[in-house]
Order: C-alpha cells, then sequence, then structure tokens
C-alpha cells in the first residue's frame, strides 16, 4: 500500500499552480461589503495599481473577527465598533481606522401590519413589531448587523429571545439568508442599506423606517497584528489600508453606487 | 414557473457566452474534486479490501465505522479541517488555510470513507465467491487485494462516482476552509450559495443547472467506458 503522507505530498504538489503569482494579502470581511458588489467596484482599481491581489472572506463580523484572532487574516475590514475596539485593545490589531458609513433600514411587508412606518425612531418601530407580535427575522449570527439589532431591541425596552420561536426568528445566516427568507415569511428585519440595494429577490419587502441616528452604521479597518502573528503581511497589509482611507480610496468608495444610489459614504480622516 | 424558465435562461446564456469567470469556476471545481476523488481512491481501495480480507480483532467495529463515516457532515469536516490548518492550529505554519489544498484535504476527508466502505461490501462479496480459488492457490495478502480489486473494477467505478458526486456537491466544507474567494477558491457550490444570498435565486438555479448537467456528462462518459471495457473482458 502507498503509504498516505505520499499521497498527500503528491497532492499538495499538484494542487498549487497560483503560487507564484502576485503578492496577496487576506482580507477579513462581512457579507454586506462583498454583497453590495463594493469589492468587486474598488479592488480592481488597488489591484491595477499596486499588483497586490486582495482575497476576500465574506463572514458575519463576529466570525472575520475570529478569523483575525486566529491570525488567518491580514486586515480586518467589519462594521460593529465596539468589538473592532476590542480588538485593538487586547493587542489583536494595531489600530482601527474609521473608513466609511451608511445606514441600516427596517425592512418590511409593503402593508406595513404593525405600522411601524409612521413611528418616530427605530426603537419606537421595533416596540410596535413586539406588540403586534407580527414575525421579525433575526439575523441570530453575531454579525454587526445582529448586534445592531440587539442593541435596538435593548433602546426599546424588549427582550425578543421571549418570543424566540414564536414570533421573533432567529435564522442563524447571512444578511442575504435572512432576507430571503424575510420576503417569503412576508417579516420585519433589520439589514444594511448596501444589501439592501443589491438584494434582488425582495418579493412585497420595503423600507419602512429609517434616518434614526441609532441606525448610523460605521465601517471600520484594522491591519491585523504582527505581535500575536509574525506571519501577517504588515507593509502589503499597511499599503492597502493607506490606500482605501487615502483619497483614491475614499473617491472609489464613494463612486459605488447600486441603480444610480451611493451605497456607501466615505469617513476616513 | 418563472424562476425556472429565469433560471434556465441564465444557466443558457452563461454556456453560450462562455463566460470567462464561469469557466474558471467550473475548471476549479473539477480540479479539485477529482484531485480529491483520486487521492481517495488511493487511500480508500486498499483499505476497503483489507478490510474485507483480513480477519482481525475490533474489525467489526471498524467496518461500522466506516460505515457510519460516509455520513460524516461536510460543515464538521470544514470545522475541523479549518481549525488544523488555521495560522492558530497545529499546521498554521504551511499557510494552507484559503487555499484550493485545503479544499482537497477537506474533500479527501470527506469521500474515502464512502470509497473505502463501498470498496470493502464489494471485495467481501467476491471473496466469498472466489475464497476457495485463493485458498487453492495460495496467494499472498498482497496478490489477493490487487487481484480482487482488479476484479471488482467495474462495480468500483461505480464507488469512486459515488465519491466523486459527494465532493463535487457538498458545499459546507469548502466553504469554510476555501473561504469563497473570488478567483481563488470560489467552486460551484460556493458561487450558487453566494448568488442566493444575493438574492439572485435565477442566476443561482443556473449555476445550478450547469453542475447536474456536468455531473451528468461524467457519469455518462464513465458509464459508456465502464460498458466499453465489460464487452472486451467480457
Amino acid at each position: 500500500m502507498i503509504p498516505k503522507t505520499s499521497i498527500l505530498l503528491l497532492m499538495l504538489a499538484l494542487a498549487n499552480p497560483v503560487a507564484a503569482e502576485d503578492p496577496f494579502i487576506i482580507v477579513a470581511s462581512t457579507t454586506s461589503t462583498e454583497n453590495s458588489g463594493l469589492f468587486a467596484h474598488i479592488l480592481p482599481i488597488f489591484e491595477q495599481k499596486t499588483h497586490i491581489r486582495v482575497r476576500v472572506i465574506a463572514a458575519g463580523t463576529g466570525q472575520a473577527i475570529r478569523l483575525a484572532i486566529n491570525g488567518d487574516a491580514d486586515v480586518l475590514l467589519v462594521h460593529h465598533r465596539a468589538s473592532e475596539e476590542a480588538f485593538v485593545a487586547k493587542g489583536y490589531g494595531v489600530q482601527r481606522h474609521d473608513l466609511m458609513y451608511n445606514d441600516f433600514v427596517v425592512i418590511g411587508p409593503r402593508k406595513d401590519p404593525a405600522n411601524i412606518a409612521a413611528m418616530d425612531g427605530a426603537a419606537a418601530a421595533l416596540t410596535n413589531i413586539a406588540n403586534a407580535e407580527t414575525p421579525f427575522v433575526s439575523r441570530g449570527d453575531d454579525s454587526g448587523t445582529h448586534k445592531k439589532e440587539l442593541s435596538l431591541w435593548r433602546a426599546a425596552g424588549t427582550d425578543p429571545n421571549k418570543a424566540s420561536g414564536a414570533w421573533y426568528q432567529e435564522v442563524g445566516a447571512s444578511m442575504g439568508a435572512a432576507l430571503n427568507t424575510a420576503a417569503v415569511m412576508n417579516a420585519y428585519t433589520l439589514s444594511d442599506r448596501g444589501t439592501w440595494l443589491a438584494f434582488a429577490n425582495r418579493g412585497d419587502l420595503v423600507i419602512l423606517s429609517k434616518g434614526d441616528p441609532k441606525l448610523l452604521n460605521p465601517y471600520g479597518v484594522i491591519l491585523v497584528s504582527q505581535n500575536k502573528h509574525p506571519h501577517v503581511k504588515t507593509e502589503l497589509g499597511q499599503r492597502f489600508i493607506d490606500w482605501l482611507t487615502g483619497p483614491e480610496g475614499q473617491t472609489a468608495i464613494a463612486s459605488f453606487t447600486i441603480n444610480g444610489e451611493q451605497a456607501f459614504f466615505p469617513s476616513a480622516q | 414557473m418563472s424562476d425556472f424558465s429565469s433560471a434556465l435562461w441564465a444557466a443558457f446564456s452563461l454556456v453560450i457566452q462562455l463566460d470567462s469567470d464561469l469557466a474558471e469556476i467550473v475548471f476549479l471545481s473539477l480540479k479539485v474534486s477529482l484531485i480529491a476523488v483520486s487521492g481517495a481512491a488511493l487511500i480508500g481501495m486498499p483499505l476497503g479490501a483489507a478490510l474485507a480480507l483480513f480477519r482481525f480483532r475490533g474489525r467489526a467495529s471498524m467496518v461500522v465505522l466506516l460505515n457510519a463515516l460516509m455520513g460524516l457532515p461536510p460543515v464538521v469536516v470544514g470545522l475541523a479541517v479549518y481549525l488544523v490548518l488555521s495560522r492558530s492550529g497545529p499546521l498554521g505554519v504551511f499557510g494552507l488555510l484559503f487555499t484550493p489544498t485545503a479544499m482537497i484535504i477537506a474533500q479527501l476527508i470527506l469521500v474515502t470513507p464512502i470509497i473505502a466502505a463501498l470498496t470493502r461490501q464489494v471485495i467481501d462479496d467476491l471473496w466469498r465467491e472466489y475464497e476457495e480459488q485463493f485458498r487453492s492457490l495460495g496467494a499472498g495478502p498482497g496478490q489477493r487485494i490487487t487481484a480482487l480489486l482488479w476484479d471488482g473494477r467495474f462495480s468500483l467505478a461505480t464507488a469512486v462516482l459515488a465519491g466523486f458526486g459527494r465532493a463535487s456537491a457538498e458545499v459546507g466544507a469548502v466553504m469554510i476552509v476555501g473561504g469563497n474567494i473570488d478567483h481563488v477558491t470560489r467552486v460551484m457550490t460556493t458561487a450558487i450559495a453566494l448568488e442566493v444570498s444575493k438574492g439572485d435565486l435565477a442566476l443561482a438555479l443556473g449555476l445550478g443547472i450547469i453542475l447536474i448537467t456536468l455531473s451528468l456528462a461524467i457519469n455518462g462518459v464513465s458509464y459508456v467506458i465502464n460498458e466499453k471495457a465489460r464487452e472486451n473482458h467480457g
């Protein structure tokens, strides 16, 4: 019998034809930046200029931070400020930079059975949903959007987990999957604007509540610290961050539109 | 029905345009799954044959274990391979995470038990048939394994195809260890998952139709080859 190790070695040799190309970095990011099409718009500009390839892993913010803590990414680009600051404070990240923002919107069926469109602010809208016990789809996946949703429930003074499985449905999935579920159930949900704008399977769903300052959705970018993981590509990662937060990157972000609507607003200082 | 017709249209136009992104994704899917299945066959067939032919303590439990491992959940295998290949894991220094190699390793783990378990069954049946002859010829263990594997090759082709089906259809493991990186580790199944999460159900289903067609083609070709070979050896 052929030893297993030699087979594995043979396969490793066969399987790596991409090795000798351009240098690359791995960016752990959120599904909203990937699914909205932002990366497909801005990365080619950066790659063409620097010949540094950017490999994006799109996951929920919680999972993306986990990847970065394990040293499996060079740069972290997510949207939950408190978690980002904790990441830097624990020494996993070098420094957090403001990058861009947009906002969250409360999505729901056009008929609006809980009558949230008339309410002033997101907390009041959620209170109405809880009182009417109309279906609400929660990400339930420790993503940036999920964390934001939980903070809105706290602001509304409601604990939706008591109704988990009843009108409060935790799907434990990406924004797109949650929107697909909400479209079928004609349920309310919270979405970042980027994913919503690019989302094709809307069914009868529309934006019902927006504009509350609590719904602000800021994105930050952080270089993973070499102190915890010596293999991190500090120089390449820093060049990417410098570009993103510099005039060229900020212009590229501002020029990205979905159906004519600007999806992200640059905010680097 | 409109979703199905637009899915068919999406599949058709992708193929007609010879979409280069699609070609890249199809090629990577085939490459990853074919290498994984070849490796799994090299390991699984001798293993399955040995389990069928040799009597030793704990053999029954090994057979049960192997049969149970056919149902390994891909997402669990993906997670385990992630933990091993992660920079914080035991093999992190090799930097294999988020590469096609990582995907091949995950699929190899998923497919090897399938090929080994099905091989064991095939060889076990053959052995019952030919046991007397082998004993009278005084064939050694190595000779028995090679002779029976060769003799059962037509049935074993089905075991390999079952393994290939499992590898090319699974999404849970390759999503975790490959990361679905555009142009690097994006394969058919992860591309479908991505389109679903964008809400583009027609394109997702269109990609699904292409994946099923490919699988159909591979199974058709191997059926024809198998039949020809059977005739020649009939």
